[in-house]
């Protein structure tokens, strides 16, 4: 199997959400942090999409941000490929698409000096011909038109402006993508169409995507590999069918019960009670223990260990059980 | 229950309502002969995208259009009375007491200065001849039957003590207050997490079921709606292009729009290789083409989408406006 292009290995970032700090000392509070993400692990494979899903809260778009390095992970690390440059990433080699397309382009730029300037930062081409030519290529790639590029950004609808984000991402060369909801903010009809975009792109230049979203159907239309976030941690990670077909986490199916499905017309459901607890003060053991089905005496004492697949005593429980009548 | 909404006397009646925009530029004509009914009980859905009106029809019903905006036609008739040619005093005894509203974000519907408590008591000794204690009682009842763990406590809370999911329950509470007849909810679970979402809209469904209540629920997401609503009415560029039953509309959309728009969305169920793609984007209020509003975007357009509007007629369980419905059309095509 090839390498990695992306290892994160035991990730952690804490917040400090401490009062200022006189109000502390007289109140003689001790500080406050607040743990975003906790030790979170997995890899990434050449021309693969890997998502991250979870709701508000989750820590995915932390882990997206330590990815990128627009934040330095509190402890563990991020180890790229030697394709990219190892430890010494090459500039431009990672990009990010971000959600709102309306606060991502500078309003009082031209298309083109948007989609320029990563090529400008890094002067590669260094022509500016060449680069005034791959601008037009771009912005062809991308479903628009060479013209375009002497709009302003609020010409543009938002399926079109995330389009323009797109080319911008792409100018640089990158191998790898950082898609941080990148069509949340737009209309399902739109939306399809940049979906469809970027699986183009991925086949056409082999691109690798960290695709961060909340809404599993997208996911499980783009993602070849998924992983669960609740709280921080990573609960589990498999291969999207999988993933669907038997989830093994219970926090998992939940999540996969509770998005409402066309397939589904008038259904009555239970839903799981209770909601995302605060991070600052989270529940002990296992995180999701007070909204679980499965919880044990276990879950509310120990921190269930991730196995590579699953963090979960039950799961582990019944895989044990399993394997014996088998055996 | 409530499956045919057209037998008995609709809760409310849309007629041929159409609402503009006076700007300096012209007259934008923003909704577009709206008409539909919505019966005891019953819970329809009203879908488009950003743009295509469904928001501004609600707000419509419950006469909350502001300059520069007007009713330039058509009526809208709540169990039997019209009212929206009332005024603003009329309404104001309509609005809370008769049509609760639900909006997106529960944080901004209300107060963060009063106690939850007091505003629902606020709400119902607003509209009812009941004593004050006896509104607090009822306060307390309807947070229970929203499900507000511990009620007896939480109603003197204020609304940053509670989490989202919490305050879209007050918010609830607060529309149910007034025992209203309609209730006009506005995207009430887009700014929840899903599985919140899930407790919301069983919530919903579950009240309107007990309660007789009738529901128009406004929203983008097609998921929502197959689960909760009766019927579906879907929304481009402020005219409804097609309206019915739930399962017919989502399993054999008639109109291209309708089409393109379940093909668009990324099913849990089984896996697409690509999703349906509709080109362009929705017009804006002052670009929008003459005859059919969807006609750049549509694969089967045919000659006469460019020169008028298509009516909404009757196809098998549902009403699409579509030209290629359209029976003669239908025939001279076939002959040609």
């Amino acid at each position: 199997m090839a390498e990695p292009v992306l290892r994160v290995e035991n990730v952690r970032r804490l917040f400090d959400v401490s009062k200022p700090w006189l109000e502390r000392v007289i109140a003689r509070e001790k500080p406050q942090f607040l743990r975003a993400v906790d030790e979170v692990s997995f890899e990434i494979r050449p021309g693969e999409t890997f998502a991250l899903v979870g709701e508000s809260g989750s820590g995915k778009s932390t882990v997206a941000k330590m990815v990128v390095g627009l934040l330095p992970p509190s402890a563990g690390a991020v180890h790229f490929s030697a394709s990219m440059g190892g430890d010494r990433v090459r500039p431009g080699a990672i990009q990010m698409i971000f959600q709102d397309p309306y606060a991502s382009l500078n309003p009082r730029w031209r298309i083109r000096d948007i989609i320029a300037e990563p090529m400008e930062a890094l002067n590669h081409p260094a022509d500016p011909a060449a680069r005034a030519a791959r601008v037009a290529d771009l912005l062809t790639l991308v479903g628009l038109s060479p013209l375009d590029g002497e709009k302003y950004p609020h010409q543009f609808s938002g399926g079109q402006r995330q389009r323009v984000a797109i080319a911008r991402a792409l100018s640089s060369e990158p191998q790898f993508l950082v898609c941080d909801e990148p069509t949340s903010a737009l209309d399902v009809s739109v939306q399809a169409q940049i979906l469809n975009l970027m699986r183009d792109l991925q086949e056409r230049l082999g691109l690798t995507y960290l695709f961060i979203s909340h809404n599993l159907a997208v996911v499980r239309h783009m993602a070849h590999r998924i992983g669960v976030m609740y709280l921080g941690r990573l609960v589990e990670v498999q291969e999207t069918e999988a993933l669907f077909a038997a989830p093994r986490h219970p926090y998992t199916r939940l999540l996969i019960d509770a998005v409402p499905d066309l397939e589904q017309i008038g259904r009555d459901r239970v839903p799981v009670q209770g909601e995302v607890p605060s991070p600052i003060n989270p529940p002990s053991g296992c995180t999701f223990h007070p909204r679980c089905p499965l919880a044990m005496e276990i879950c509310m004492r120990e921190v269930p260990a991730f196995d590579g697949s699953v963090a979960c005593h039950a799961a582990k429980e019944r895989a044990m059980a399993g394997g014996l009548t088998l055996s | 229950m409530a499956a045919d909404g057209m037998a008995m006397d609709p809760v409310l009646s849309v007629r041929n309502l159409s609402l503009e925009f006076v700007t300096r530029r012209g007259v934008l004509r923003a909704l577009n002969e709206i008409s539909f009914d919505i019966a005891r009980g019953e819970v329809l859905g009203v879908v488009g995208e950003s743009g295509a009106g469904k928001s501004l029809t609600g707000t419509a019903i419950i006469g909350l259009i502001d300059k520069p905006g007007r009713l330039s036609g058509g009526e809208i008739w709540l169990k039997g009375q019209r009212i929206d040619n009332i005024g603003h005093d009329g309404l104001r005894k309509i609005r809370g007491r008769r049509i609760g509203m639900i909006f997106q974000d529960p944080l901004t519907s209300l107060n963060p200065l009063f106690r939850v408590g007091d505003q629902i008591a606020e709400t119902i000794l607003t509209h009812m001849p009941v004593s004050k204690a006896e509104a607090r009682t009822r306060a307390l009842a309807l947070l229970t039957e929203v499900g507000i763990p511990a009620p007896e406590s939480r109603i003197d809370a204020y609304p940053h003590e509670f989490s989202g999911g919490m305050r879209q329950r007050v918010v609830i509470a607060l529309a149910l207050a007034a025992e209203p007849d309609l209730i006009i909810a506005d995207e009430p679970t887009t700014a929840l997490d899903v599985s919140v979402q899930a407790q919301i809209i069983t919530l919903l469904k579950r009240l309107c079921r007990t309660r007789g209540t009738s529901v128009m629920l406004i929203t983008h997401d097609m998921g929502v709606i197959a689960e909760t609503a009766d019927r579906v009415a879907v929304m481009y560029a402020g005219r409804i292009v097609e309206i019915g039953p739930v399962a017919d509309v989502i399993r054999h959309p008639k109109h291209p729009y309708a089409t393109g728009l379940m093909g668009a969305i990324p099913a849990l169920g089984a896996k697409v290789q690509r999703l349906t793609q509709i080109t362009g984007a929705m017009p804006r209020l002052n670009a929008i083409p003459a005859g059919c509003a969807f006609r750049p975007r549509c694969t089967v357009a045919i000659g006469k989408c460019a020169e008028a509007v298509p009516p909404l007629v009757p196809v098998g369980a549902t009403s699409a406006r579509c030209w290629l419905h359209d029976a003669q059309v239908e025939r001279s095509t076939s002959h040609g």
